[in-house]
């Protein structure tokens, strides 16, 4: 029965005529050159195949072959500090193998079937196993260990074990009977389809925040362990920025970082900076807890589609063993681009902007992978998305955009003005929002300081306040405010280029713990509260300013080093003593 | 082994289909004789079953159903490499156009190339001097990085780039080659004119290769051209260890050719009408800058293109903005008020900088200064605003000196003109001359170390006493 040749090609979409006995959502691969396809649609007249390579040179009446599983990734041992493309193949071992480009038809496995691992099996022969039930241990890098699960459909009796020692990710390890009295042999990996959610125990209510070290974050916007969050921004307004800074300092066990569609030599970035940045927790290199998807622009744009889902495929995974984990998307507005241009090519009919009608379900369906969790075997985990969108003309309007919000919970609205003036991370505080600072108000009460949320709810009022006082000044110039407006506007300086503003490139200022946050809000609302008594006495704005005060709480994030900030309190006394000097 | 076919099926503008093909590979060429005796060339570009769309570079005209001869020629569209390409003036599909003969080639390759692992990459970070202050400090170029040009029509785009090429240090001191590769797209004659004429003044005519798809050329032809230029680069840079400048030139061309390719094959258009795939064709052009590990070579890229109507949200210049590490905007304004380069400090941008500059690659305040330049242009152009709607005798006495310090910067830091060349530290001191207008207290993007040793008001206020003298 072999009539699964070609029929056409049309950019990576390639159809068979006839029937072909394919399973919708096969994995396939076509031509002699075997290159890996999936199937996306069937009918009785033809199926179609959209390619994940370069579909040149390919010739009508090649053979297409189907392997009757869907398009999976391999789960085991060797996922963290390595790279891979959108289908789960390490860039490393292909690099390897072809050189600076990269080829077609590369049948590299996705983990190092020689590399040998410290195995510690944690059953015995009769031990009733159920799907997600660890049964074996190995140290994956210095900082994780990797607890391999029974596989979530399978359930049984341990009918054989190997004993403790080293053993590579396709040896067996334990052998488990299940109830029809079949033998499975268990190694260390296993496959998972990356368009299906992983099952889960139960979903916990969110209450932890994922600390960032971002002050406009973890104080104005906070996103939670579990949670979601979109940061859309035009170009050059530091997406991939932002993104970086929290693949770097968020205190996950585990960041997923997909460079979807991007530059090339943003992942050599990553990669690079990575394998050199010591993480201050653990004292272990960041590449120890981070694994890098890497579909850059140039690559194939269907494996720009697949690596979004194999990333969340990845963090789930993780998740299951325990850990909390972290996926960065960026950018998702070229994964729905890549929609996009499928959806042409298979001419279905678009609706937005040339869309495909499905783009909100599938956002929403992505987005909805994300939460706080109780696995199969019990342990806690999450899974934290934060999805780059790129709005094409820098327009909030545009359908990703749009639709991004609808699923999300947290809103990082990037700025072109305030980038412009490089005031980085450049988190628009009027259009940004984040819906879990309730959820986590406890939190930060109860570890941070019981009033946080309430200075929180200060600063934000002052800058709100300064928004619409600058409508006014805008129009007539700030000399003819009143003094204590005058002085909201100077303190709302403070907090923007003091506090809001951060410098990724200095040592202390780059990751900022929680308590030394709080102490510099603290500051800044007692230089506001004193000056305004002062103010309130009749003092002028300009007497106050001339003592140089504002610009010394503005350097506190350069002046202060994180491990002292006993400093702090030096900045009361200083305010007192400076304020009572003015006559 | 080749395969001929006699006559054709369809004809519609660049496009021609076969029907009764078998045995053609996708995207492979073919090459059509014509009853005349000539030869075109055209690529697969769709096929279904045993019926082809052939797209044609140099256009169909004269062609006929019953007197074109196909033969497939079995392999993707393809360049002739080898060294001797330095110096030589060629057509947009890669073939000599200046009379002195044929190339002997070394080898052939396919002008798509192929998608560079990011593993093989080397993270660029030597920066590239070009002389040019507002580049040099606030968007440092990088070797191996694709810094576009957005421009508009009638502005000095060309003259940037010929001064970049004027005065850039691509190859710096290793003793390496470097050399120059010229794609122009769709541009007028005397453009490509200019750029043969700033070539030869630079002395550098001798390590350039142009390609030259004017704006009268075949369009299909123009959607090869910067594929060809590319493939050039980078066998130049990675086999042959040289230090390459890619100049491209005008990207909306290309992509206007792009969009009218794609509507002849009757796809659906995105924003525009531009076809869906824009981004990842423009990425897989702008992706081939960069430095990779095993070779010693780099290919820079300074693509140039003009923005329709200035607008910079139009699809071409936004999706570049999306994959280019940064940009260099020019500004009508400043333009027409005489400033030489006219470029928009505050939309432009390099990505790649925050690497290259600094202690061990260009001075340790390079960042500070930047930074705080930066702040306070934004600054001039808030009180600019205010003082629209105000009038500028109205503004308090800190706004008022925030426009001098506008002033000045314009004139001292932008309008540096076409033949002045400057070194890294004189254009980080004239910052730190332009930031010591402000007083002390205003500068607040650097710590109190680096202000402390720097800032000095006497030249700040020298300087002022300058310009208003000079006014």
């Amino acid at each position: 029965m072999n009539n699964n040749k070609i029929y056409s090609v049309n950019g990576p979409v390639v159809t068979i005529q006839g029937p072909t006995g394919f399973e919708m959502m096969e994995m396939v691969y076509v031509g002699a050159k075997k290159l890996i396809g999936e199937v996306i649609s069937i009918s009785s007249d033809h199926t179609t195949i959209q390619v994940y390579e370069t579909t040149t040179g390919l010739k009508v009446g090649e053979e297409v072959e189907g392997t009757g599983a869907p398009l999976s990734a391999t789960l085991g041992p060797g996922i963290l500090s390595n790279i891979f493309d959108g289908i789960e193949r390490p860039l490393q071992d292909i690099q390897k193998a072809d050189g600076a480009f990269i080829g077609e038809g590369s049948s590299i496995p996705s983990l190092d079937p020689q590399r040998l691992w410290d195995v510690t099996i944690t059953v015995a022969v009769g031990d009733e196993l159920h799907g997600g039930d660890i049964y074996a241990t190995c140290p994956e890098t210095a900082l994780i260990e990797h607890r391999c699960m029974v596989p979530p459909t399978l359930s049984g009796r341990v009918s054989a074990v190997m004993t403790n020692g080293r053993y590579t990710v396709n040896d067996w390890v334990v052998k488990l009977l299940d109830e029809k009295g079949e033998e499975h042999a268990l190694t260390l990996c296993q496959k998972w389809p990356i368009r299906v959610e992983r099952p889960i125990g139960r979903r916990m209510p969110i209450s932890r925040p994922l600390i960032t070290g971002q002050r406009v974050i973890d104080t104005m916007f906070p996103i939670a362990k579990g949670g979601t969050a979109a940061v859309p921004g035009g170009f050059g307004t530091g997406k991939t920025m932002t993104q970086h800074q929290l693949a770097k300092w968020c205190d996950a066990d585990i960041i997923v970082y997909v460079g979807c569609g991007e530059r090339g030599n943003e992942m050599t970035q990553v990669l690079k900076e990575f394998s050199e940045l010591i993480d201050p927790k653990s004292g272990q290199k960041l590449t120890a807890r981070t694994v890098l998807i890497a579909n850059t622009s140039n690559m194939p744009v269907a494996a720009r589609e697949a690596s979004i889902y194999t990333g969340i495929t990845l963090a789930e995974y993780y998740r299951d063993m325990g850990y909390h984990v972290a996926i960065m998307a960026d950018s998702t507005s070229r994964w729905a681009e890549a929609l996009r241009e499928i959806s042409g090519r298979l001419e279905e009919m678009p609706a937005e902007e040339g869309f495909p009608a499905y783009l909100p379900s599938r956002i929403s369906q992505f987005y909805e992978r994300a939460g706080y969790t109780v696995s199969l075997c019990g342990k806690e985990g999450s899974v934290t998305i934060i999805g780059a969108v790129s709005p094409q003309g820098s327009d909030f309007s545009e359908p990703v955009t749009q639709n991004t919000k609808r699923f999300v919970r947290c809103f990082w609205a990037l700025d072109k003005s305030l980038a412009y003036a490089r005031h980085y991370p450049a988190i628009n505080w009027n259009t940004s929002y984040s819906e879990y600072v309730d959820d986590l108000s406890r939190w930060y009460g109860s570890n941070v300081s019981r009033d946080f949320i309430a200075l929180r709810q200060q600063i934000a009022s002052l800058l709100h306040e300064e928004n619409e006082l600058m409508e006014i000044v805008k129009l007539i110039g700030s000399d003819v405010l009143p003094d204590d407006q005058k002085l909201v506007i100077e303190i709302a300086k403070v907090i923007r280029v003091g506090f809001l503003q951060q410098n990724a490139y200095h040592a202390d200022d780059t990751y900022v713990p929680l308590e030394k946050q709080l102490g510099m809000m603290k500051v800044i609302l007692y230089l506001y509260e004193q000056c305004r008594a002062m103010v309130k006495k009749g003092h002028t704005i300009s007497s106050i300013l001339e003592t140089g005060l504002f610009g010394d709480v503005i350097k506190i994030k350069y002046d202060v080093p994180n491990n002292n900030l006993g400093l702090l309190e030096g900045y009361y006394t200083r305010i007192d003593s400076t304020l009572a000097k003015i006559i | 082994m080749s395969l001929r076919l006699v006559g054709l099926s369809e004809i519609n503008g660049p496009l021609v289909v076969m029907e009764g093909v078998e045995g053609v590979g996708y995207e492979e060429m073919v090459e059509l004789a014509l009853a005349d005796g000539t030869t075109r060339m055209g690529r697969v570009v769709q096929m279904d079953g045993d019926r082809c769309v052939i797209q044609v570079f140099e256009g169909t005209r004269g062609l006929s159903l019953t007197n074109t001869t196909t033969t497939i020629l079995g392999h993707p569209v393809e360049m002739n490499l080898s060294k001797e390409l330095l110096g030589r003036v060629l057509s947009g599909s890669g073939r000599p156009i200046d009379g002195l003969g044929e190339i002997y080639w070394e080898k052939r390759a396919d002008i798509n190339g192929r998608p560079l692992n990011p593993v093989a990459r080397t993270y660029p970070r030597n920066y590239i001097n070009t002389g040019i202050s507002a580049i040099d400090c606030l968007m440092t170029l990088i070797r191996g990085q694709k810094l576009p040009i957005f421009s508009g029509s009638g502005m000095q785009h060309n003259k940037l780039a010929a001064q970049i090429v004027k005065q850039a240090n691509i190859a710096a001191e290793e003793g390496q080659e470097f050399g120059i590769v010229f794609a122009a797209m769709g541009v007028k004659n005397d453009i490509a004119d200019y750029f043969r004429r700033s070539f030869e003044e630079a002395g550098v005519m001798d390590r350039v290769v142009m390609f030259l798809n004017l704006s009268n050329d075949p369009i299909i032809e123009r959607i090869l051209t910067p594929k060809c230029a590319l493939t050039t680069a980078e066998y130049l840079a990675f086999e042959k260890d040289m230090h390459i400048l890619v100049i491209m030139t005008d990207i909306t061309s290309y992509c206007e050719a792009l969009r009218e390719f794609s509507s002849s094959k009757g796809e659906i258009p995105g924003r525009k009408g531009y076809p869906g795939y824009l981004y990842s064709d423009l990425a897989s052009l702008y992706e081939r800058a960069g430095v990779i590990d095993d070779a010693k070579g780099s290919v820079t890229q300074i693509p140039i293109l003009t923005m329709p109507n200035d607008d910079i949200t139009h699809p071409v210049p936004d999706l570049t903005g999306y994959i280019t590490e940064g940009q260099i905007v020019l500004d009508r304004s400043l333009d027409q008020n005489g400033i030489y380069p006219p470029i928009s400090v505050l939309p432009s941008l390099s990505r790649l900088m925050k690497d290259g500059i600094g202690k061990g690659y260009t001075r340790e305040d390079h960042s500070a200064v930047a930074n705080q330049l930066f702040a306070s242009y934004a600054k001039v152009q808030d009180t600019k605003a205010l003082a629209s709607v105000i009038g500028e005798e109205e503004l308090s006495a800190s706004d008022k000196l925030y426009m001098e310090f506008g002033k000045a910067f314009e004139h001292y830091f932008l309008d540096q003109g076409f033949d002045t060349d400057r070194s890294i530290a004189q254009t980080l001191d004239l910052g730190w001359e332009l930031l010591s207008i402000l007083p002390e207290s205003e500068l607040d993007r650097m710590d109190s170390a680096t202000l402390r040793e720097k800032y000095r008001p006497e030249r700040g206020a020298a300087l002022l006493a300058a310009m208003r003298g000079e006014a």
